[in-house]
Formats: structure tokens, C-alpha cells, sequence
């Protein structure tokens, strides 16, 4: 399964593995609607584990933060794996999908 | 997975295209340069790029890109090709087919030889000019701003120096396998991508998102050198269903006008024109003031973005002739499927199996004297063997798979030796067993450069001995009885019949007192260890090779003879079988014993009795021709028998006949290697499995030939004379 979830204070943190393509896109989409409408008000997205990530891959996230926010909810991505960043640096899309993570976390 | 079979469909095309392009390359240095060489050259480096530019593999991207560079100049006639930069390039092909291989292995990301590369890059590097200033265009802004919109339009360009490129890439570009991310990728090897907006505008709600379709678009500016045709091509896979829109530097706002009228919300993209630094504030206002003002006039925007308009000439006959070239692909890729090799030997194995079930069932129905049986094993057997020589056509491969590699081999040698070879190929087409096709190039090698370096004279020599300056080499090919020629000829100083012969004594393969025909001593030069070259050059004359080559062509149970006449040229002749695995035969027995001849070398049959036969001589139509009695060879019982019959066999250019006790007629011999334990046997090239189970023995018709001769030739001349003038004054 190339998405495993845990809570942790209070909201949802996804873990996302291995290819985030267009092999992946169909399947992990039903995933993501799913554990959006699972979740309360936030998912954190956890990128660390992509190895491999397409133009599906990246509207795939873009899509999924649309939809969050259309349901008032929020989606956060978090360490991004070095071929994401190369992706949405290529993309220029740091600004939308950057998402430097807000809250720590206590460690 | 897929990509697996991509990569391995890359790998292949990249081949492919280097030969052509190899072949280009030799051919614009014998017949001078011309446009369609130089083109073709250019699309083999430039489909490679962007081949391999789709699967990002940047070493081979990055070399190709400069290549390609120096062939675009080559192919704008600001660069004049000449040796020295034929000699460069078909050196980076062979570094391209290193970086190729790579991809094979799976070792794309390291350099196969980074030294090399360096110095290849360095020089094609002279070839090319340092980038050119970029024109300044300031100016333009200034009149554009004073001069109002109308103005604009007539004339005036935008100040950015970049490219502008509009993408909307098709829905299905993802399915189809392309990502767009590749394309971006592969664009930013042509030059700097200043700034790219990604567009999400028809990205729809998740839920409503098809995950394997593509919905983003991207504006890019585009710093590069490169043209516009060079821009246009790295989306030659999508452009089809693509909206694909290429705005040069300094394109008059208009362009920029169509551009934004085609947005849902133009002043969106204004903004993001203006971002990328594509249109200055100044040019936006302008632009959209024009805009509003064209509505104003009833003039259709839409009309000025009529696809023909934004595209030069040039460039809708480049995407023209790739849409072509992409058709005749396809219909080649239709042709053919592609095989592995080790399916078709087991389908020729069952072929084989299949041969002698059908021979057993023959078998019965002959004895069960039922007509209709007979009949119908009768027709089965005429099947079976169409099937027997179509499975057999599908191992056949153009020898030109083999010859193709010669031109560049001849070239770079000649070179190096300083002479002036030309190669003349015939007969390419001419078809044998795969698996010979391989063992062959070896052997061939080694003939082809001794023929270079110790038949072909220099320059000078060849000028004083009163022949053409130029050399000549040739590589021709051709069926005869039932094998295939090979021949490599040259126009050379020929064979020095005492110096090998004095060689040959001097290293004790022979006496001084042997009385050696003409073809014995050029067979010497086969032994191991020979060599007659003074001087040993890096290419031949160590001595290892010719006996190489002997060896290799008697493995395929073939034979090299060699003719060479004193200052006229050396031929050797390669004649080998056509099939290793299953022959028409024709069965003869002596005793009990059955014996296949294979068919393609029987000549005639006739009676023995009333021939004059003495002496192992027969005379046949008034020609002597020496037979050998199986019985005698295989040393079996004699019976009282008198009646014998005579197989009249050929072999190259010598006849010989078989004489045995029945014929039993054509067969079709599935050949079976004999065991380790008869390797030492001369006269059998094999066994095959008959009808009724029993084995017999595949007579070596090559050898039993030669050795016929031989004993021919030991008989003296005296004795065969003596025969002759017997016989002449008998008729008389």
C-alpha cells in the first residue's frame, strides 16, 4: 500500500510511498478523497517517501488542496523527497505546494 | 514494466539511427556533402536527443545537444564539413553508441569514459562560435510607447529577448505515456527556462478529477539560442492534439494580444506575461487597450490566431516531414515482430521432430499398400516440408547485416595506412542462417584487413606497377549448389607464391622436395603461425588470424580456399551450407546400410556398368572423374552384387562420384551432431533419424570430395595421362 495513516494531535498524517505517477494516480486519488473526508479539519501530506513523481503526481496535489479548501479543510505537505522539490521547482509551484509545515510538531 | 520496453525500443531506434547516420557520414566523404546527408545526419542526432531527452537521461542529452549543434551550423553553411570534423563526428557517434550501450546496461548516469568525452566536447566545441550578444532592443519599448497602439501593431515588437511558449498540453498526453514534465525537462537542456507559470485553471474538484488525464498548462519564458524550428520540434510528439504556441523574441504585441484573448480571464495572463518579464506593463496596457479597441471594430480576435499565421513556412514543412517520417515508421514497425531467437529454434526443433514422425508414418503407409493412406501421408509430407523451409526462411538474414560494417571498418583503416581503398559491396542481400551471420564477422574482419594492409598496395607502388592510384576491396556474396559465397577480393599485388613457400619450409610445415600445386601453398597460409609480413603492423601480419579463420569457417562446416594471382589481386573464398539444421538429403545404401548425400550437391545418377572405370578414375561423357566406393571407405563386407550405382557429386568448382550399391531416393534429413566419440572421423558430417527409426550416416560430401582430388593428384599425372590417351585412341 503506497499510503499509510496515523493521527497525531488531532489530525491526519499521510505517508506517501514510492511512485506518485500516473501508475499511482487513479488509485491514490480515491485514496486522498477518502482520508479528506475522514479527516477533521487537517491532513498532513508526508512526501518523504516519493520516489518518483509525475505531472499526474503534481495535479493530483494541486487537485487535493483545491478540494480541501472548498471543504474548509487544510492539506499541508511535508518533506518533500528530492525528486518532488525537483518537480515543483521545475513548476514554480513552491508557493502552492511548498507549504513549509506551520506547526513543529512537539519532538 | 512498460518502461522496460521502452527503453529497450530506445535503444534500438538510437542504434539504428547511428548506423544511419555512420552511413551518411561515409557517404558525404565519397561523394562529397550534400543537403540530404547532412540532414539525415542531423535527425539521427536529433531524434536520439530527443528520444532520450523524453526519459531524462541527461548524459546522452547533453553530448547529443552539442553535436547537434555543430551539425546545425554545418547545416546553415556557417561551418564547411570537412575531414577532420568526419573524422570527429563519426567518433561521437561511436561515443553516442557507448552512451546507448549504457542506457542497455542500465548505467546511464555513469559517463563510459569521461576522458573521452572531454576531449570529443572540446572539439566539436571549435566548431562552434561563442553565443552571440543578444541584439539590444530597448529602443523598441521607447517608439512602441510613444507611437500608440496602431503602430504596434504595423511593426513594433516587445522588448524581452525572451522566447515566450504557451503549452496546453492534449488530455491525453499522459495516457499516451509522454509527461509533460519530460517535455519541460527536455526544453531546458535547449536553453534557461526564466520563468515558468503552471496553470491550473482546468484542474477540476477532486472528486471530478480523471487522475490520468493531463489538465495543466503551462507560460514559459525561454532564454536559448536555439531556433525556432529546433524550439518547435521538442513537442514534435504532441503537437498533434496540443495547443502548442511559440512566440519568439521580440514578437510584435499582437502575438501577445491572440495570446491573452485566448484566456478565460486575460488579465490573468497579462499578469503573468508581465511576471515572466515577457511584456512589460507598458506593452500590457498597450495590448489590452487593442484589444478592447478590435472588439470595438468587430474584428474577430480569434482570427488573428489562426495557427498558419504564427508559423513560418519552415516550420510547418518540419512538422510535415516528421508526421511522414512517424507514418513510415509505423508502417515498418507493422512489417515486422520481433522474435526471440530461442522461440524459432525450438519451433525448427519441433519442425525437425515433426520431419521424421512424418517420414515414420510415410514409412506405414507404403507397407500397408493402402492407396488412400499413401495418399494422405503423401500430401502431409508436401506440407510438413513447406513448413520445414518457412521455419527455416525465418532464421535467413540478409548477409548485409554482416557487410554493413565494413564501410567505416575500410574507411578508418585506409587511414591508417595511409592508402587509398574503395569497398565495393555486392550481394548483400543474399541470405543465410543468422547464426552464421554472427560467427562470421570475425573471421571476415580478419580477412578484409589483411587484404588492406598485405594485399593492397601503397599509393605510390600501385601508381608504379601501372594500376588506378585508388585500391579497390570488394564484398560479394552469392548462392551456388546449396551453399552461400563469400567473397573478399582486393586488387592487390596477389600472393607471393615463393616467398610463402620459402616460409613454409623455414618453419617446417613443408619439405623442400614437396611438389606443391599452386593451391596447396596458399592453403599454408591458414596454418597457425603463419606470416609472411616483413614487418608487423598493428592491424595483421602477427601471424594469429588467417588460422582463426579457418577454424571458424570450418565450425559453421564450411571452407575457405584461397585464388590470387601475382599483381592482380587475392580472392578468398568462404563457402559455407545454408542450413544447419535440416537438408533435403538423398538416400543411398551400400549393404544394409543407408547413407544421405545431402540433395543440393547430387548432380546425376547413372549406372556404374558399362562405364570404363579403373583405377578410381571413371570416364564419364569423355572426363575423367574420380569416385570413391563406400564400401571400400567404410571398410563393410563386399557382397555378390554386381550391380553399382554412380552418385555424381559437386562441391565449389569439383566433381566427384560416390559409387554405392542402391539408390533409395530423396529424403528429408533432420541433422543430428555425432558425439564427441566421431569427431575424428573425416568422411561423416553428421547422423539423421530414418523413417522406420534407424539412423543413418550423413555423408561429408565437401571432404569426400577434396579427398577424391587429392588421391586424384597423387595418382600422378602419368597414370591419369595414360588413361586418357588409352581411352582417346579406343574411341578413335
Amino acid at each position: 500500500m503506497p499510503i499509510s495513516e496515523q493521527t497525531r494531535d488531532g489530525h491526519l498524517l499521510l505517508q506517501l510511498e514510492g511512485g506518485l505517477t500516473i501508475f499511482q494516480a487513479a488509485e491514490l486519488k480515491d485514496e486522498l478523497l477518502q482520508a479528506l473526508a475522514h479527516a477533521e479539519h487537517r491532513i498532513e501530506l508526508n512526501l518523504a517517501a516519493v520516489e518518483e513523481i509525475d505531472s499526474a503526481g503534481v495535479q493530483l496535489l494541486l487537485a487535493l488542496k483545491h478540494e480541501a479548501a472548498s471543504q474548509q479543510k487544510t492539506v499541508n505537505y511535508s518533506h518533500h523527497s528530492p525528486p518532488v522539490l525537483a518537480a515543483i521547482d521545475l513548476l514554480n509551484l513552491a508557493a502552492t505546494l511548498g507549504d513549509p509545515l506551520l506547526i513543529p510538531n512537539a519532538r | 514494466m512498460d518502461m522496460d520496453m521502452a527503453r529497450d525500443a530506445l535503444v534500438q531506434e538510437a542504434r539504428e539511427l547511428l548506423v544511419a547516420m555512420e552511413n551518411a557520414l561515409l557517404e558525404i566523404e565519397t561523394d562529397g556533402a550534400s543537403s540530404e546527408a547532412i540532414n539525415a545526419i542531423f535527425r539521427a542526432a536529433h531524434t536520439i536527443k530527443g528520444s532520450a531527452g523524453l526519459f531524462a537521461f541527461d548524459l546522452i542529452v547533453s553530448f547529443t545537444h552539442i553535436v547537434e549543434s555543430v551539425l546545425d551550423r554545418v547545416r546553415n553553411g556557417k561551418v564547411q564539413i570537412d575531414d577532420a570534423m568526419l573524422s570527429l563526428l563519426l567518433n561521437c557517434g561511436d561515443y553516442i553508441g557507448a552512451l546507448v550501450d549504457a542506457i542497455q546496461n542500465r548505467t546511464e548516469n555513469e559517463e563510459p569514459d569521461a576522458a573521452r568525452r572531454v576531449v570529443l566536447e572540446k572539439q566539436l566545441g571549435a566548431y562552434l562560435e561563442p553565443p552571440a550578444e543578444a541584439p539590444a532592443a530597448a529602443a523598441l519599448t521607447a517608439t512602441a510607447k510613444e507611437e500608440g497602439p496602431q503602430q504596434i501593431e504595423g511593426s513594433g515588437g516587445v522588448s524581452s529577448d525572451n522566447w515566450h511558449l504557451s503549452l496546453r498540453f492534449s488530455p491525453d498526453v499522459l495516457r499516451n505515456g509522454l509527461d509533460p514534465l519530460s517535455f519541460l525537462h527536455y526544453l531546458s537542456s535547449m536553453g534557461r527556462i526564466v520563468y515558468l507559470h503552471t496553470l491550473t485553471d482546468n484542474l477540476p474538484p477532486l472528486s471530478q478529477l480523471d487522475a490520468e488525464a493531463s489538465y495543466l498548462g503551462f507560460e514559459i519564458d525561454f532564454d536559448s539560442d536555439a531556433d525556432r524550428a529546433k524550439i518547435e520540434s521538442v513537442f514534435d510528439f504532441v503537437r498533434e492534439d496540443s495547443q502548442i504556441r511559440i512566440l519568439p523574441p521580440h514578437s510584435k504585441i499582437d502575438e501577445y494580444i491572440s495570446l491573452i484573448a485566448l484566456m478565460p480571464d486575460p488579465g490573468r495572463l497579462g499578469d503573468i506575461l508581465v511576471r515572466g518579464g515577457a511584456l512589460t506593463e507598458v506593452e500590457l496596457e498597450q495590448a489590452l487597450q487593442q484589444q478592447q479597441g478590435q472588439e470595438i471594430g468587430q474584428k474577430p480576435l480569434g482570427a488573428m490566431l489562426i495557427e498558419q499565421q504564427l508559423v513560418p513556412e519552415p516550420v510547418v514543412s518540419a512538422a510535415l516531414s516528421r508526421q511522414k517520417q512517424n507514418e513510415e515508421k509505423k508502417s515498418h514497425e507493422q512489417k515486422f515482430i520481433k522474435v526471440e531467437v530461442s522461440k524459432l529454434d525450438q519451433l525448427i526443433d519441433l519442425v525437425g521432430e515433426l520431419v521424421i514422425a512424418g517420414a515414420g508414418a510415410n514409412l506405414i503407409a507404403n507397407r500397408k499398400k493402402d492407396a488412400q493412406f499413401e495418399e494422405a501421408t503423401q500430401a502431409i509430407s508436401v506440407l510438413v516440408e513447406h513448413i520445414r523451409d518457412a521455419a527455416l526462411t525465418l532464421r535467413m538474414v540478409p548477409i548485409g547485416e554482416v557487410f554493413q560494417r565494413f564501410p567505416r571498418v575500410v574507411r578508418d583503416i585506409s587511414r591508417e595506412l595511409g592508402k587509398e581503398i574503395e569497398l565495393i559491396v555486392t550481394g548483400a542481400e543474399t541470405e543465410l542462417d543468422k547464426s552464421m551471420v554472427e560467427k562470421l564477422a570475425d573471421p571476415l574482419m580478419h580477412i578484409v584487413r589483411n587484404s588492406m594492409d598485405h594485399g593492397i598496395e601503397g599509393t605510390e607502388d600501385r601508381v608504379l606497377a601501372g594500376k588506378s592510384a585508388t585500391g579497390m576491396l570488394r564484398l560479394n556474396a552469392y548462392h551456388e549448389s546449396g551453399s552461400i559465397v563469400i567473397e573478399v577480393s582486393d586488387d592487390g599485388r596477389g600472393l607471393n607464391r615463393e616467398k610463402i613457400l620459402a616460409k613454409a619450409i623455414e618453419r617446417g610445415l613443408v619439405t623442400p622436395d614437396h611438389n606443391l600445386s599452386e593451391k596447396d601453398i596458399f592453403r599454408l597460409i591458414f596454418e597457425a603461425g603463419f606470416s609472411t609480413a616483413e614487418q608487423v603492423t598493428n592491424l595483421s601480419g602477427r601471424g594469429v588470424g588467417m588460422d582463426v579463420v579457418k577454424k571458424n569457417i570450418e565450425s559453421l562446416r564450411g571452407e575457405v580456399e584461397i585464388l590470387s594471382q601475382a599483381g592482380q589481386g587475392t580472392t578468398t573464398r568462404i563457402r559455407l551450407p545454408l542450413t544447419l539444421a535440416i537438408i533435403d538429403g538423398f538416400q543411398v545404401m551400400v549393404n544394409d546400410e543407408v547413407f544421405v548425400i545431402p540433395l543440393d550437391l547430387v548432380i546425376e545418377c547413372v549406372d556404374l556398368a558399362g562405364h570404363d572405370a579403373r583405377h578410381n578414375i571413371v570416364k564419364l561423357r569423355g572426363e575423367p572423374l574420380p569416385f570413391v566406393r563406400l564400401r571400400e571407405l567404410f571398410e563393410l563386407p563386399p557382397i555378390q552384387h554386381n550391380r553399382e550405382s554412380l552418385v555424381v557429386v559437386q562441391f565449389g568448382q569439383q566433381r566427384a562420384g560416390l559409387v554405392v550399391d542402391r539408390l533409395l531416393g530423396e529424403f528429408q534429413a533432420v541433422i543430428k551432431p555425432l558425439g564427441s566419440l566421431f569427431s575424428g572421423i573425416k568422411s561423416i558430417s553428421g547422423s539423421t533419424i530414418l523413417g522406420d527409426g534407424r539412423v543413418a550416416l550423413i555423408l561429408d560430401v565437401p571432404h569426400l570430395v577434396q579427398q577424391t582430388a587429392q588421391q586424384q593428384h597423387s595418382l600422378t599425372q602419368s597414370a591419369v595421362a595414360g588413361l586418357l590417351t588409352n581411352n582417346k585412341t579406343t574411341e578413335r
